[in-house]
């Protein structure tokens, strides 16, 4: 399939949908590629570089368009990229189908497939195109480098000729990739990093990127302050939980240098995390990014697209950082389209399926053949959250175990049945029995506790060892070897013949493998 | 040697077992564990030995030679990877014997019980023999399947569910037509309304009741070995290959009840001691595996992983059959001088390969370059409980490298290269992903979390529970294809 990526339309867009790394491998899945010309340029790969790749370039988006069955872009199409698909184009771009109505309608309304890559199913399987992902990892990064430009000294401690430096303390409000990035690199700087998040599932992700989790000193009247069961992305909280979250970030207000918010709620304007009172109790030339400017920012003062200046802090709202690092944006998510399309050519053969039973294809595909397709049904998650409410699909076992739990009369019950019947058991034994069957049950007890104990590595030799010590049974064959009946004899010795076999045979097998254990060294 | 001596002696022999088991639980005391069993045999055939009850030394002595001899060659003569056949073939000797003693205790003239006890006494006859022979035919059959000589496969006759219940139901009623041939009971054979009519010995067993009591007990005791017999054989035929774990903890533990069974017949109480131990000890071990495979121990006895395994391997929707990319032996090698740290995964397939010398060789190896190397076993891996640990230990890999499955599975995230080595079903990350898989719920090896895989095996078949293994065709994993012991010599080379 001839697959067109144009040169980005939006103003400042420097990424592309395309690198020649990437063409190279989408020519590999048997399809054949056209680019406008200069699309890459701001992105720093020159025409030549595509070319080489085996990238036909084309002179003006009219061409791309009109030629490819497929258009690759970054951003979502314009009024005059709509002009231009046509029925049965397949387009395959960030779309955000929840905040774009008017655009969804009308693509539906060009008769295209739409594939939005914002809108990848967050299940294992679909990770390696998740552009949200890899875009917000870049955000992050290139959050902590804005900050780092704005504020006015070392990110690291420093003990210097001319004294002692402190080292910066930034505090990042949102644990997503975006997050953990803006933790690695402020962490990579030398700052002293500090991070809250709503799930404090995230804490251990925190802690393994090098900053400390804030833990919140709260009772959720609900039980838990769970919320990755939205399928890992936040959602709204209680009203006790936002108020003690607050109180946690005045104090912070007060030590923090900078201050990296990411918070964001899919769908909903982003929440208003950091007060103008937080941001005037902040020490001067104090700096905070703000990566939810877009949705109307986590912070009131912020900004979109600008930076501003409030009583001595710095507040950045920029909402193009991924565009900021072109090169490196354009390389990620040219990956993940790589990818995208891996998935859409099955057959490794040009032929570009939309196949709507793959649950990643289902879910990303937004709007197929001029009818809108968006919302896709609930995926499957692959590792069930932490909810209250049971997983979709508990085993048998799993229920079984739950009845279990729940009801101590099905332990207490057998238990009973169980002392009933040892009772009239003994209504009728003789004594000499029952001694003997005290001996058993007793046995029993000491065997299951001494077997439990014993390490796993020997279950192999335990198994020989107690093979040779059932060959106890030769005592039986012994007390009636004399007996006066021949055969009985007969069978006795029969029973000593095979029953010292086994005692010998158990025995000497488990010392030659005991002896093969040893220590390292 | 007084009565009052010899149950002193059995007392102390009692202790010494227990204390043998006992010993197991860590590696540096497991061969003083082995020794107190050895001494505590000792003390418990010489008190019986020169006790009141025995003076045909000569025939004892001459056939304990010969069965010593014959335990001794064997033991010296197994090789590691044959362990789960010698194992098995021992129990069915245990079995053997109950069925013996049992026989024996019956035809002894010198004993006589009344009432009661004569009941009590015969239920415990008929248990042993039952459970014996069961256990013989189970363990002989376990044995000709783990050696190859006959077929791994789980074999299921039609309607085996109702044979089986059959089998027992005549074993039942066979139960009480046994007890009813007791002589001072016999005058009025009890009547037994439409026995099952596929077991038509049972009819005969029920004329001769009245004429001569022994014979016919002797005869009805006979046709129950017989059905115990087959129901042994019905049962273990069924079961397959990778499931034998399971079926061979279960063997151990029957043979542990049927010298129970024996100690009660005989009243003594070291027999009962010791049957207890090992009948709870197998017991154990077949719990810990059914709960390594997540499957009900009543679900591996009935046969297979049921018809569901091959509709539920098509319809899964989850994973893409992906494609699975091959590697070469010096490509691997190339891997592993990069790695830091290297887990190595064996399973059957190792020891089928004998591979374990070779594997022991490239841990040196990479030891000696500094690397950290480690392996991980499963509870299931291999064909018997600790399998994995005996072989690796007889190729002199330490024991403190080798990690059980709940000590290693998180670090498996931060190792390098996992090398995985004729194991399939216990590195399936469908048991954790997919909930329609069949083997759901299994707790395996989290192998694929790991930065890189590598998987030898000989072809891309599926494994025991015939299930698709999705860890092939992921991106971080590599597929070494060939006999494991050549690959890794080929790696070791190339090194």
């Amino acid at each position: 399939m001839l697959i067109g990526v144009p040169k980005e339309t939006h103003a400042g867009e420097q990424r592309v949908a395309l690198t020649p790394e990437t063409a190279g491998r989408i020519t590999k899945l048997g399809h054949e590629l056209i680019l406008q010309a200069g699309a890459g340029d701001s992105a720093d790969f020159a025409d030549e570089a595509y070319r080489e790749a085996g990238v036909e370039i084309v002179d003006g988006a009219q061409a791309v368009y009109e030629r490819a069955a497929l258009i690759m872009k970054v951003r979502a199409p314009d009024e005059q990229e709509i002009e231009r698909l046509r029925q049965g184009q397949i387009l395959v771009s960030f779309i955000w189908p929840a905040q774009n109505e008017t655009l969804m309608s009308a693509l539906a309304g060009r008769g295209v497939t739409a594939l939005a890559m914002d809108s990848v199913p967050r299940i294992s399987r679909a990770q390696k195109l998740d552009a949200l992902s890899s875009m917000a990892n870049i955000g992050g990064y290139r959050a902590v480098v804005e900050a780092a430009n704005r504020f006015g000294r070392f990110f690291t401690g420093q003990v210097t000729a001319a004294g002692k430096v402190p080292p910066a303390k930034v505090l990042v409000i949102g644990a997503g990739v975006a997050g953990l990035a803006a933790i690695g690199a402020a962490r990579g700087m030398g700052a002293i990093v500090r991070a809250f998040d709503t799930r404090p599932e995230v804490a251990e992700q925190v802690a393994s990127m090098g900053g400390e989790f804030l833990m919140l000193e709260f009772d959720d009247e609900d039980g838990d302050g769970d919320s990755s069961a939205t399928g890992g992305y936040a959602s709204t909280m209680s009203d006790e939980f936002i108020a003690a979250e607050m109180a946690l970030f005045r104090e912070q207000a007060k030590e923090v240098d900078i201050v990296i918010t990411t918070a964001l709620i899919p769908g909903k304007p982003a929440p208003e995390l950091w007060t103008t009172d937080m941001v005037e109790s902040m020490k001067p030339g104090s700096v905070i990014v703000d990566l939810a400017a877009e949705q109307g920012g986590n912070c009131k003062l912020t900004q979109a697209n600008e930076v501003v200046q409030h009583k001595g802090v710095t507040l950045i709202g920029y909402t193009d950082l991924p565009s900021r690092m072109a090169a490196q944006s354009s390389q990620l998510y040219g990956t993940n389209l790589r990818h995208l399309l891996t998935d859409l050519t099955p057959g490794k053969d040009g032929k570009i399926d939309v196949n709507m039973e793959d649950a990643v294809i289902r879910g990303t595909t937004v709007v197929k053949e001029g009818e809108i397709t968006w919302p896709p049904p609930a995926p499957k998650l692959s590792a069930a959250p932490k909810a209250k409410a049971p997983p979709a699909k508990p085993s048998d076992a799993e229920l079984a175990k739950a009845a279990a739990e729940a009801k101590p009369a099905s332990v207490l019950v057998p238990m009973l049945i169980g002392a009933v019947a040892l009772l009239g058991l003994g209504s009728v034994a003789p004594p000499d029995f029952m001694s003997h069957f005290t001996v058993f049950v007793m046995a029993c007890f000491v065997g299951y506790q001494v077997v439990w104990s014993v390490t796993p590595a020997l279950h192999t030799p335990l198994m020989s060892v107690t093979n040779a010590i059932s060959g106890i049974i030769v005592v039986g064959a012994l007390l009636q070897i004399s007996s006066g009946s021949g055969l009985v004899v007969f069978l006795s010795a029969v029973a000593v013949l095979i029953a010292s076999i086994n005692i010998v045979g158990g025995f000497m097998v488990t010392q030659r493998m005991l002896k093969m254990f040893r220590r390292d060294g | 040697m007084n009565a009052g001596m010899v149950t002193a002696a059995y007392i102390i022999a009692a202790i010494l077992f227990i204390l043998s088991l006992a010993g197991l639980s860590r590696q540096e005391t497991a061969r003083r564990g082995n020794l107190f069993g050895m001494a505590g045999m000792a003390i418990a055939v010489l008190a019986t030995v020169f006790g009141d009850a025995v003076d045909n030394y000569l025939v004892l002595v001459i056939i304990a030679a010969i069965g010593g001899f014959i335990g001794l060659t064997l033991a010296r003569r197994v090789e590691m990877t044959q362990m789960p056949e010698l194992v098995a073939i021992l129990h069915s000797f245990v079995g053997l014997a109950a069925v013996l003693v049992g026989f024996a205790t019956y035809l002894d003239p010198e004993s006589y019980y009344i009432g009661v006890e004569r009941t009590i006494h015969d239920v415990e006859i008929y248990l042993g023999v039952l459970i014996g022979a069961l256990t013989f035919t189970g363990s002989v059959v376990a044995f000709g399947k783990l050696s190859g000589k006959l077929g791994s496969k789980p074999l299921v006759i039609p309607s085996r569910g109702l044979v089986i219940g059959g089998i027992g139901a005549a074993c039942l009623v066979l139960l009480f037509v046994f007890i009813g041939t007791a002589p001072d009971t016999a005058t009025v054979a009890p009547v037994l309304p439409g026995v099952d009519a596929s077991a038509a010995a049972t009819g005969d067993a029920v004329d001769v009741v009245p004429s001569e009591s022994k014979t016919a007990g002797t005869l009805v005791l006979i046709v129950m070995t017989l059905l115990a017999f087959a129901f042994g054989v019905l049962m273990v035929m069924a079961i397959g290959g990778a499931d034998m774990p399971v079926v061979i903890s279960m063997l151990n533990s029957y043979s542990g009840w049927a010298a129970a069974a024996a100690g009660f017949m005989l009243s003594n109480d070291l027999l009962i001691v010791v049957g207890a131990l090992v009948g709870s000890s197998g017991a154990i071990l077949s719990y810990i595996m059914c709960r390594a495979m997540n499957r009900k121990f009543l679900s591996v006895i009935m046969g297979g992983w049921g018809d569901v395994a091959p509709a539920a391997s098509v319809d899964g929707d989850g994973e893409p059959q992906g494609e699975a990319v091959a590697i070469q032996a010096d490509e691997v090698a190339e891997m592993m001088r990069d790695a830091d740290s290297v887990v190595i995964v064996p399973g059957y397939g190792m020891a089928v390969a004998h591979a374990q010398h070779p594997v022991s060789e490239l841990v040196q190896k990479l030891r000696a370059a500094g690397k950290n190397v480690r392996f991980a076993i499963h509870p299931v891996a291999g064909r018997m409980p600790g399998h994995m640990n005996v072989l690796l230990a007889e190729a002199n890999v330490p024991y403190d490298l080798v990690l059980e499955m709940d000590e290693i599975n998180d670090e498996l995230g931060d190792t390098d290269v996992v090398v995985v080595i004729g194991a399939n079903d216990i590195v399936n990350p469908s048991a954790e992903e997919d909930p329609s898989s069949p083997i759901a719920g299994m707790p395996v090896l989290e192998v694929w979390k790991a930065k890189n895989v590598i998987v030898s095996k000989r072809g891309m078949a599926t494994g025991y529970a015939g299930v698709e293994n999705p860890l092939f065709f992921r991106d971080n994993t590599r597929m070494l294809f060939g006999d494991a012991k050549d690959s890794v010599q080929a790696v070791l080379t190339a090194l």
